[in-house]
C-alpha cells in the first residue's frame, strides 16, 4: 500500500512538473519570442529595431549568473527593476506568480539543459 | 413637445415614428447577423475569449471587436473597411508569423492574411453596427484624459528611451518594433479616451493582451497619448 502511494505521488509530481514545463514553453512563445526570438537566442522580430539587444536565453554563462529570484523579479517588474533596459517590460499585470515561475523554469531549460 | 398638434396628427406621427424605429431595428438586426457571419470567424464579437484559458491568445486570427464602439473612431472604421491596410506588421499573433533567418527572426509575410475590402454601403452599415458595441462605457467615462500638446523631441524620447514603447510599436513607418500594431495612425483610428484608458489598464479591456502595463502614472500616460496625437495628426 505504502509503495503504491509513493508511486502515485511520484507520478503526480511528474505530471505536474510536465504541465509546468509545457505552460512555461507556451507562455514563452506568447510573451517573450517577439524580442527574445523563437529559439530564445535574443534575435526576435523586434530585436533589429532595439537600442539594447534582448538577452540571449541560450547563453549558459550569462544566464547562470542570474538567480531564479532575479529572473522572477525582472519578468514581474521589468528590466528597470534590476537596473537593466526599460525595453524589458513588467509582465506582472499579465502573468500570475505560477505563470512567472513556469517561465523561469523554461528559461532554465533554454539556457542550461542542452541536448 | 406635441401639445399644439391635433390628436389625429399626433397619432399619425407616433405610428410613423414607431415604423421608422422598427425598420431601423430590423436593419440593425440584419447587419448584426451579417457581421456575425462575415466577421465572426476571425474576430471575437462577444466576451467568451476573456473567460477562456490564456492560450486562446495563440489561436486568434484577428483582434476582438466586442468593444469596438468604445475603441474606434467611426469615420476611420468606415474608411478602413473600404481600403484595409495592415496595422500589425506581424499579424495579430506575431509568434505564428515569425521565422528564424541568418540575421535573426523575420516576419513571414506570406503567412499574413489580407482583410477583405467592403463597398461604401457595407462599410457604413458595419461601422455603424460596430459602434454600438460598447460594453466599456464605464471605463471611458472614468477616463480623465484631455487631448493636449507635447514637443516632438520630448514625446519621442518618452515613447522610446523612457518608456520603451518602440520595442514593440512603430511611431513612424519602418521605425520601431513590429510585434504590436503601428501607432503612427493610432490617433486617426482610436478614440482619445480609449488610448489613454488602454495604456493605463490594457488587461481591463483584454485579459489576454500582450500589452504590458508600464510604470507610467496618469500624467505620463497622457503624455504618451499626446505624442500619438502629435504624430497621428501629421499622417495623411
Amino acid at each position: 500500500m505504502k509503495t503504491l502511494l509513493i508511486a502515485a505521488t511520484l507520478s503526480l509530481a511528474s505530471v505536474t512538473a510536465q504541465a509546468a514545463a509545457d505552460s512555461g514553453k507556451q507562455l514563452y512563445s506568447v510573451y517573450c519570442t517577439q524580442c527574445h526570438g523563437v529559439a530564445g537566442d535574443g534575435k526576435g522580430i523586434n530585436a533589429a529595431q532595439m537600442a539594447v539587444q534582448p538577452r540571449d536565453h541560450t547563453d549558459t554563462k550569462e544566464m547562470s549568473a542570474r538567480t531564479d529570484e532575479e529572473l522572477f523579479k525582472v519578468i514581474e517588474h521589468g528590466g528597470k527593476s534590476i537596473n537593466k533596459s526599460v525595453l524589458m517590460p513588467p509582465w506582472g499585470d499579465n502573468l500570475n506568480d505560477d505563470e512567472i515561475h513556469a517561465l523561469v523554469g523554461h528559461l532554465r531549460a533554454l539556457c542550461c539543459q542542452k541536448n | 413637445m406635441m401639445k399644439g398638434i391635433p390628436v389625429k396628427l399626433r397619432l399619425t406621427l407616433g405610428i410613423a415614428a414607431a415604423l421608422a424605429a422598427s425598420v431601423h431595428v430590423a436593419a440593425h438586426a440584419d447587419t448584426a447577423a451579417d457581421v456575425k457571419q462575415q466577421c465572426g470567424s476571425c474576430h471575437a464579437l462577444d466576451r467568451d475569449y476573456a473567460k477562456a484559458a490564456k492560450h486562446e491568445r495563440a489561436e486568434r486570427k484577428a483582434p476582438p471587436l466586442d468593444f469596438a464602439g468604445n475603441k474606434f473612431r467611426r469615420e476611420w472604421l468606415y474608411s478602413w473597411l473600404q481600403n484595409p491596410v495592415r496595422l500589425r506588421p506581424a499579424g495579430v499573433f506575431p509568434p505564428a508569423h515569425a521565422k528564424p533567418s541568418a540575421d535573426g527572426d523575420v516576419v513571414d509575410t506570406t503567412t499574413l492574411a489580407k482583410h477583405p475590402a467592403l463597398d461604401a454601403a457595407q462599410a457604413g452599415k458595419v461601422a455603424d453596427y460596430l459602434m454600438t458595441l460598447t460594453p466599456f462605457d464605464g471605463l471611458i467615462a472614468a477616463e480623465t484624459y484631455q487631448p493636449g500638446t507635447i514637443a516632438q523631441r520630448m514625446g519621442q524620447m518618452n515613447f522610446g528611451k523612457f518608456k520603451g514603447c518602440d520595442g514593440c510599436h512603430q511611431d513612424a513607418p519602418d521605425t520601431g518594433g513590429v510585434s504590436g500594431p503601428e501607432l503612427y495612425t493610432a490617433w486617426q483610428r482610436l478614440q482619445p479616451a480609449f488610448i489613454s484608458a488602454y495604456i493605463a489598464q490594457p488587461a481591463a479591456w483584454d485579459p489576454h493582451t500582450m500589452m504590458p502595463v508600464g510604470d507610467a502614472n496618469t500624467a505620463a500616460v497622457h503624455k504618451l497619448a499626446n505624442y500619438l496625437k502629435l504624430i497621428g495628426e501629421k499622417q495623411p
